[in-house]
């Protein structure tokens, strides 16, 4: 899932659970909650359940990585301490919170523009034959043009300043929204269509009470996604010119085979993905039983 | 005295576009005409246009020949003087609550929120599911999401109820309570019900008259039946299990004839 995408923790949990079936003993030790001696033997027969299991295998992550940092050489795979450290300066000197203000501002401005066009144009390509039948050709031409093709063209076009990087992520956030909303809004039955006329519903009672609520989990399921997808395309157009944001350290780091800050780069990037996905899906659970959206 | 919802001569052809390919021709010469505050039950063989017939008389679909009328004047659309309940549960709004639901029909119409929550009330209890108020549709069984429709249907208090095989989906006991539940909300309303199903008790429970449909296609009216069992019914009394007879034998003979080509 592309939306899953930045939040890549829990697929690194899932990877390192072999480990932390049989930990290291001094990992044990001070990570096990103490109820684990408590109840012997059926505690550990249920270590799956443990709150404590993703905190057991993160460490068990960082001491793998620290070790294999040891093997190498650090422009290869810089150990942890120094990821650290690089973090620990650029946060002193303000500019790993300016590289990711630049960043989350472009995404959330970019893909909340994206998805406030994609939502109506979306429910009414979905309901109206015509609307469809113009944007169709448009939509089946540029869904395989990824948003990364764009960036050289809104550079010339919209120049080097944010515009250019938001318009890009509107794009990104656009699309994919905008299929998922018309998928939903085609798809509403015609049945509870019937049965709000049966109701006396007027068109337009039919519309706002009926498709746009039908509509909803796609809604959610669109905008989750496009979220996750404005997160690659924020690091593309960073990449190739900008002066701020998280694909700029990454890729200046270069210039300098400062490996840390690469990494430095990508744990942030995950961070702020997965801080993201949390908001949202705080805002979204207020909605989510009325509508049984999966989160 | 004129019908409150009488067809005449009506045709209803489909054509390739809907029908999957080939042109159907559903309906051809079919008569109807139910009296205020009957009771109709339309019986008939599968695929003879027994749904074609209730969404013609609903104004989701237009004839192509003759005419549909509602208390003499001709079916436009859909409209809150014919309420409807459906086969599928899929009808109800599952974002709203029991209640919700329920008030959706005197919402769109403006009703005052006093008025709404008074007409709520008494058809939620009406079906038995004041208790459930608060709950959403996929949180109800089977039987509770019909009486929701059915509370629905009767909020907005339709001179006429449509029921398109309303109880097809529950099982044998929970469909028997709401045949029962549903004389006794007819009794105490006295709406004009047309009334479709294949379940010859069930038509024979329900019904002033049944209607037995031939087969298709190009349907008609094959015959309709007086039901002069006395109410509160009783199953399988000689009387019940002759008309029931009769009426399975004349089914048996359209499906046989269509089976025959």
């Amino acid at each position: 899932m592309a939306s899953e995408a930045p939040v890549s923790h829990p697929a690194v949990v899932d990877r390192q659970r072999p480990e932390s079936i049989a930990p290291p003993a001094g990992v044990d030790s001070s990570a096990m909650p103490s109820d684990a001696h408590d109840s012997g033997r059926a505690a550990r027969g249920d270590f799956t359940r443990s709150p404590w299991l993703p905190v057991v295998a993160l460490l068990v992550t960082v001491a793998l990585w620290d070790l294999g940092a040891r093997l190498t050489i650090p422009i290869l795979l810089p150990p942890p301490a120094d990821v650290a450290r690089a973090g620990w300066k650029s946060a002193s000197d303000g500019s790993l919170f300016r590289h990711i203000g630049a960043s989350y501002f472009r995404i959330l401005t970019g893909w909340a523009i994206g998805c406030a066009i994609a939502v109506p144009f979306g429910i009414l390509a979905g309901r109206i034959r015509w609307v469809r039948a113009i944007l169709d050709p448009y939509v089946e031409f540029f869904r395989f043009v990824p948003p990364i093709a764009f960036v050289t063209l809104f550079m010339i076009w919209l120049g080097l300043g944010e515009l250019s990087k938001v318009a890009l992520i509107v794009y990104t956030a656009f699309f994919t929204t905008f299929l998922a909303t018309l998928a939903g809004a085609m798809g509403v039955e015609p049945e509870r269509i019937r049965a709000a006329q049966c109701l006396g519903a007027t068109r337009r009672q039919v519309f706002f009470r009926v498709i746009v609520p039908g509509t909803v989990p796609h809604i959610v399921t669109g905008v989750r996604l496009s979220l996750g997808l404005a997160f690659m395309t924020v690091i593309a157009a960073e990449f190739i010119a900008a002066q701020t944001g998280i694909g700029y350290m990454i890729f200046s780091a270069r210039l300098f085979a400062q490996t840390e800050y690469v990494f430095l780069g990508i744990l942030v990037l995950g961070l702020m993905g997965f801080a993201a996905n949390w908001v949202l899906k705080k805002l979204l659970s207020r909605i989510v039983y009325r509508y049984d959206v999966k989160l | 005295m004129t019908a409150t919802i009488e067809l005449l001569q009506v045709g209803k052809r489909f054509d390739a576009r809907h029908a999957g390919g080939a042109a159907y021709e559903a309906l051809s010469g079919f008569d109807l005409a139910i009296a205020d505050g009957e009771f109709f039950c339309l019986l008939g063989p599968t695929g003879c246009g027994k749904s074609t017939v209730m969404h013609l008389v609903a104004g989701f679909e237009q004839p192509s020949a003759g005419r549909v009328l509602v208390r003499g004047t001709p079916v436009r659309g859909p409209g809150a003087d014919r309420g409807m309940v459906f086969q599928s549960d899929l009808a109800l709004f599952p974002w709203l609550t029991v209640e919700q639901n329920v008030a959706f029909g005197l919402e769109v119409a403006h009703r005052t929120a006093a008025e709404v929550r008074t007409l709520v009330e008494r058809n939620l209890d009406l079906v038995g599911l004041s208790a459930h108020r608060g709950k959403f549709p996929r949180e109800l069984s089977g039987g509770m999401k019909q009486r929701v429709q059915i509370a629905r249907s009767l909020a907005t208090d339709p001179s006429i109820l449509l029921m398109d095989e309303p109880f097809g989906a529950l099982d044998a006991q929970t469909r028997r309570r709401m045949q029962e539940e549903l004389a006794r909300i007819w009794s105490m309303s006295r709406k004009t019900v047309l009334f479709i199903t294949h379940d010859i008790g069930e038509a024979i429970w329900l019904a002033d008259r049944i209607g037995v449909m031939t087969h298709g296609p190009g349907s008609r009216m094959k015959e309709v039946v007086v039901n002069r069992l006395p109410r509160p019914r009783v199953h399988m009394t000689p009387e019940f299990v002759g008309l029931y007879n009769a009426l399975e034998d004349s089914i048996r003979a359209e499906s046989d004839a269509m089976l025959d080509g």
